[in-house]
């Protein structure tokens, strides 16, 4: 077995147990990088990746543990998106507009990420500013499907669901605002976690919309996801939206079960339209858990089609505000023009890509005099109705909801050309930003060979509950595999 | 809801994003479209709803008067664009001319 | 301008003020980051990520900051909001780190306060309404004229917590501005809460101002006017633009609502370069800061703890240290020297003649060494156990005043100075008739027209007796001895 297809449990109890070297590990890692950068499918995962710096990294790997027990992830390298700020590594949110920017503080998360051992392993490539779902729209050139190379690899977190399908690492972090985590976990084929707004710390995560923002993980299996959510999680006093709750040890999930649990399936998430062979696969799934002692319930999220005119109001707003700091002014690009209005505008116009200038555009308009009220209050009140519709469903006994993560499984680059169109690929994982809750992303079967992904969602910190169903339900695939 | 040519320039300029004549104008259509998506929300009541603020939050959490601040692992020199003797520069601005200028 | 011209026009019209008062508060540390706001720093020394507003940094609020704004909002007579909110302000200026300033729009710290002014004819106190106190940051500086071709950007100044202090559209003269910025800064002295130095930039003041005609009761349209620099400056500005307004009111015009400078040098006011309609700030709610929950327990809790207020001070000072109107006025106009009168009061004993000494020997030697009561080296003990010295009858008066400035200029203890320079009191009778008669001697002449019968000449001896003495001698102990030399 080489070292990039074993688990992160794997690959920390090897190490500590001395059977395994983390500069070895990372050897592997890196010349798997390679075989799938260099040959014809050329896959571009990652944006930013440095040999010797992944090397310093897994060398001082056994150091830089807050304490004497082996940590979480020791030895496990772990790939980082590239809107999270890293010392060594630049971080520049594939944007031209922060060409050779390397961050002088790194994240909560990275910091967490390297007290437990974790060997931090690349920048992966992803749409510019997380605004994007096919890791298309990045100043460093598209990311490939390892699965298919002639398709997406979903996004904004592409490069990070790639480097896990590829089997560079077995745990990424990437970021979530609309579903960018889940829905590219989904085209991949891996597991991604978008958890509980405030659960992880967003201090070191480049702002795209501040109220929807989440740190998520991809994990190759639900347990290399739960051990990476594990080690990230937690109250951080630079995060004022920080949730100071303890945090459970979530792959303790494992040991779980589903038995008596209440399973919604909500009708709005299974339209006619859907495909019937995305339906099949999730009906399977359902299937299975009922098999494992769960209940399903068909239940109601009436607001469910204000999502997606919802998450493109607030979204751009807040990011028209948190991308004015890129100005030229004290770091990033700046080109200079005409006075400083000139600089500004030259800077901006040139240093930003069209899907990021359109999303800044639509923002401003929806803030400034005149159209707030219609745009953005109304948006936040119906924002208020959507996390209602999930916190009566929840209160009415439902412990777990189960829908399709994306409406299609992974589409050929360059198919989808229309914004709108694309924007509708986040329409079954938008939700959970607007509420704030929990929800998870994970393989549950094929469609003409692409995979296809089942979502959970949860109440607010109920990650345990999620965990569970996911082990059993991965379980349950497992043996059906075998059998 | 459709947006005129005025309202790209308006919002660009607030934005400070330099447009050619031809993406403002296919922007134009564009941001029409997009926005022509968001006036389903029209028709929803919400009157008497709370728009959604600090979702999830239980107050805003303080931090004591105290440093020492965030240390920078590299200072503004290894960074910044233009500096001077520790000062950003930038083009010249007129004076008492603040949030109006240019 | 003259005052003739304002005179003239405030006949049949009426100017109205309403203030925007920035005060920078007094924490140790940003709004928003823990970098230090001392003043004086390097260039771009005390910045951090938060405050360079770094890609990924966030925003956490100073306690004390909060402590210090709502110490202001109830000093000012406010409700104080138990629920407020941060909202983004969003423009572009280089100043302007993040873009946007967080700031607090639609629902503030605290709303509906006020403040006296002062009294009309019939004794009613004047109250001027305010409106709202809100949280900010305040931006960085820009500095225009060090470099040719460029500006130059120091953020040190970046996140430096401010309140916003707006009033009701309330006063209706230059005087009742002015007044309302003695009064306003006066309070925010006592409480502690900041600097206020206009000159400084801890305190800064921009002026709503329209005109209208005597008795109608609608506003007319205003004009802004910034870019003052002083009190007086604000008074001025004020003048200048409603003898502007009604110049173009009584000529038929209409007044623009636009924002005009001030300029000190040339005792003008002219329009901004701003375009109309430019500003469109796209306030918002922060979402990086939930709403500030503040308890009631919490909010009475300062309300208990606040210090006590100018008005407050004056009227007991009158009442428990029986001082007049003019002592009072002196002695309470800075809360220091109000403390420091205070503590030397308590310490000796004798309120009147601590008020006497304050108010003449202190004060005249803050102004000899131009020290603030702050910075003043001679401690209230020792200044009451001078006092003591006098009314013990240890030094005179005289003498007094001597040790006083050795205390300022050694800081020992008044009884070591009389001590070691022999300042005590000399009330040897022996010693008295001996330096009387030495000077009965030397000033022949005026003993003699004494002895004549000519008493006001007596004053002129005991001075020489004084002097002789060096301040020593008890001058009550040598009337009397001098008087009975004559008698016998």
């Amino acid at each position: 077995m080489t070292p990039v297809s074993r688990s992160a449990a794997q690959l920390r109890d090897d190490t500590a147990a001395g059977g395994l070297s983390p500069s070895g590990t990372v050897k592997a890692a890196i010349a798997r990088a390679r075989e799938v950068g260099a040959g014809p499918e050329r896959l571009n995962i990652f944006a930013w990746s440095n040999d010797d710096d992944a090397r310093e990294h897994a060398a001082n790997c056994l150091d830089q543990m807050s304490d004497t027990t082996p940590g979480l992830l020791l030895g496990v390298p772990v790939a980082i998106k590239d809107n999270i700020a890293t010392l060594t590594l630049p971080t520049t949110c594939g944007s031209h507009i922060l060409d050779g920017y390397v961050s002088p503080y790194e994240a909560t998360v990275v910091r967490k990420l390297r007290e437990a051992g974790a060997i931090p392993f690349g920048k992966t490539n992803m749409d510019e500013f997380a605004m994007g779902s096919s890791t298309e729209h990045s100043a460093y050139g598209p990311t490939r499907n390892p699965l298919a190379p002639d398709r997406v690899p979903g996004g904004s977190s592409g490069g990070s669901a790639a480097a896990v399908a590829a089997g560079i690492v077995p745990v990424a972090l990437g970021s979530e605002t609309g579903g960018s985590v889940r829905q590219p976990a989904s085209f991949c084929g891996v597991v991604g976690v978008k958890p509980t707004y405030g659960r992880v710390s967003r201090f070191g995560l480049v702002a795209f919309a501040s109220s929807l923002d989440n740190v998520g993980v991809v994990g190759a299996t639900v347990d290399d996801a739960a051990r990476g959510l594990h080690v990230i999680a937690g109250h951080d006093r630079l995060d004022s939206t920080s949730a100071d709750l303890p945090v459970p040890v979530y792959h303790e999930a494992a040991a779980g079960s589903v038995k008596g649990m209440v399973i919604g399936k909500p009708k709005e998430y299974f339209p006619e339209t859907l495909d019937p062979r995305i339906r099949a696969r999730c009906d399977e799934a359902l299937e299975r858990l009922k098999a494992l002692g769960a209940v399903v319930r068909d239940v109601s999220l009436p607001n469910t089609a204000m999502a997606i005119p919802v998450y493109y109001i607030v979204a751009p707003a807040e990011a028209s505000s948190n991308l004015a700091r890129f100005d030229g002014v004290r770091y990033g690009l700046r080109i200079e023009g005409d006075g400083l209005r000139g600089m500004y505008e030259a800077t901006r116009s040139q240093g930003f890509g069209p899907e990021v200038t359109r999303r800044i555009l639509l923002g401003t308009y929806v803030l400034s005099a005149g159209y707030y009220d219609a745009y953005y209050r109304k948006a936040q009140q119906v924002r208020t109705l959507i996390a209602a519709d999930f916190g009566r469903v929840f209160a009415s006994g439902v412990d777990l909801l189960f829908t399709p993560t994306t409406p299609t499984t992974a589409f050929r680059i360059g198919a989808i050309s229309d914004p709108y169109e694309m924007y509708m690929s986040d329409i079954f994982t938008v939700t959970a930003n607007l509420a704030g809750i929990p929800a998870m992303s994970q393989p549950i079967g094929l469609v003409d060979g692409l995979p296809v992904g089942g979502q959970f969602m949860a109440a607010h910190f109920d990650e345990m509950k999620m965990f569970a169903a996911a082990y059993a339900l991965e379980r349950a695939q497992a043996a059906q595999g075998r059998a | 809801m459709s947006i005129s040519i005025d309202d790209v320039r308006h919002i660009a300029a607030l934005a400070r994003l330099g447009l050619t004549d031809a993406r403002a104008a296919s922007l134009v259509g564009e941001l029409s479209t997009i926005l022509g998506h968001m006036d389903v929300l029209s028709t929803l009541d919400t009157r008497g709803v709370q728009p959604a603020i600090g979702v999830g939050a239980r107050g805003l959490p303080t931090r004591w008067d105290s440093g020492p601040p965030i240390p920078l692992e590299r200072s503004l020199d290894a960074f910044a664009p233009s500096l001077r003797e520790g000062l950003l520069l930038v083009p010249r601005l007129s004076s008492h001319e603040s949030v109006e200028e240019g | 301008m003259s005052n003739a011209e304002l005179d003239a026009i405030s006949a049949d019209w009426e100017m109205v003020v309403g203030l925007e008062v920035h005060v920078q508060l007094k924490t140790r540390t940003k709004a928003f980051c823990s970098c230090s706001i001392e003043f004086g720093a390097p260039p771009n020394r005390n910045t951090c990520p938060v405050c360079l507003a770094l890609p990924g940094a966030l925003p956490v609020l100073n306690a004390h900051a909060v402590e210090l704004a709502t110490r202001t909002s109830l000093a000012l007579n406010c409700t104080v909001q138990p629920v407020s909110v941060f909202a983004r302000k969003n423009y572009f200026y280089p100043d302007l780190p993040k873009g946007y300033q967080i700031s607090q729009f639609d629902k503030p710290l605290a709303t509906g306060g006020w403040l006296e002014i002062g009294a009309r004819a019939d004794g009613s106190p004047i109250r001027i309404g305010v409106t709202r106190v809100h949280m900010e940051e305040d931006a960085g500086k820009s500095i225009h004229d060090r470099y040719t071709g460029v500006s130059a950007i120091d953020l040190n100044r970046s996140g430096t917590p401010l309140v916003e202090i707006v009033s009701e559209p309330d006063m209706r003269s230059s005087e009742q501005a002015g007044a309302y910025l003695r009064v306003l800064k006066q309070i925010l002295e006592y409480i502690d809460v900041s600097d206020v130095s206009m000159e400084e930039g801890s305190l800064r003041v921009d002026a709503n101002v329209s005109a209208r005609r005597r008795g109608e009761t609608t506003l007319g349209t205003k004009a802004e006017v910034k870019n003052m620099n002083s009190f007086f400056g604000v008074e001025r500005a004020l003048e200048v633009e409603f003898i502007r307004q009604v110049g173009v009111l009584k000529a038929g015009g209409t007044v623009q609502q636009q924002t005009m400078l001030w300029d000190a040098t040339r005792n003008e006011v002219r329009p901004s370069r701003a375009k109309e309609g430019s500003h469109d700030y796209r306030y918002f709610p922060e979402p990086d800061l939930p709403p500030l929950v503040l308890a009631t327990d919490w909010i009475e809790k300062m309300r208990h703890d606040m210090p006590e207020l100018p008005a407050q001070r004056r009227t007991r000072f009158a009442k428990d240290y029986g001082l007049n109107e003019y002592g009072v006025d002196v002695l309470t106009a800075n809360p220091r020297l109000a403390e420091y009168y205070e503590a030397v009061a308590r310490a000796s004993g004798d309120p009147k003649a601590s008020a006497n000494w304050v108010m003449g020997e202190v004060l005249a030697q803050l102004k000899h060494t131009g020290d603030t009561i702050e910075t003043f080296r001679v401690r209230p003990a020792d200044v009451a156990e001078l006092l003591g010295l006098m009314r013990d009858g240890i030094v005179t008066q005289s003498a007094a005043k001597k040790i006083f400035i050795q205390m300022i200029a050694t800081g020992d203890r008044p009884a070591q100075i009389a001590e070691r320079d022999g300042l005590v009191k000399v009330d040897d009778d022996a010693q008295l008739v001996a330096w009387i008669d030495e000077v009965l001697a030397e000033m022949p002449a005026e003993a003699q027209r004494f002895r004549d019968g000519e008493k006001r000449l007596q004053g002129v001896l005991v001075g020489a007796v004084m002097k002789k003495s060096k301040g020593r001698a008890d001058p009550k102990q040598l009337n009397q001895l001098l008087a009975g030399r004559f008698t016998v």
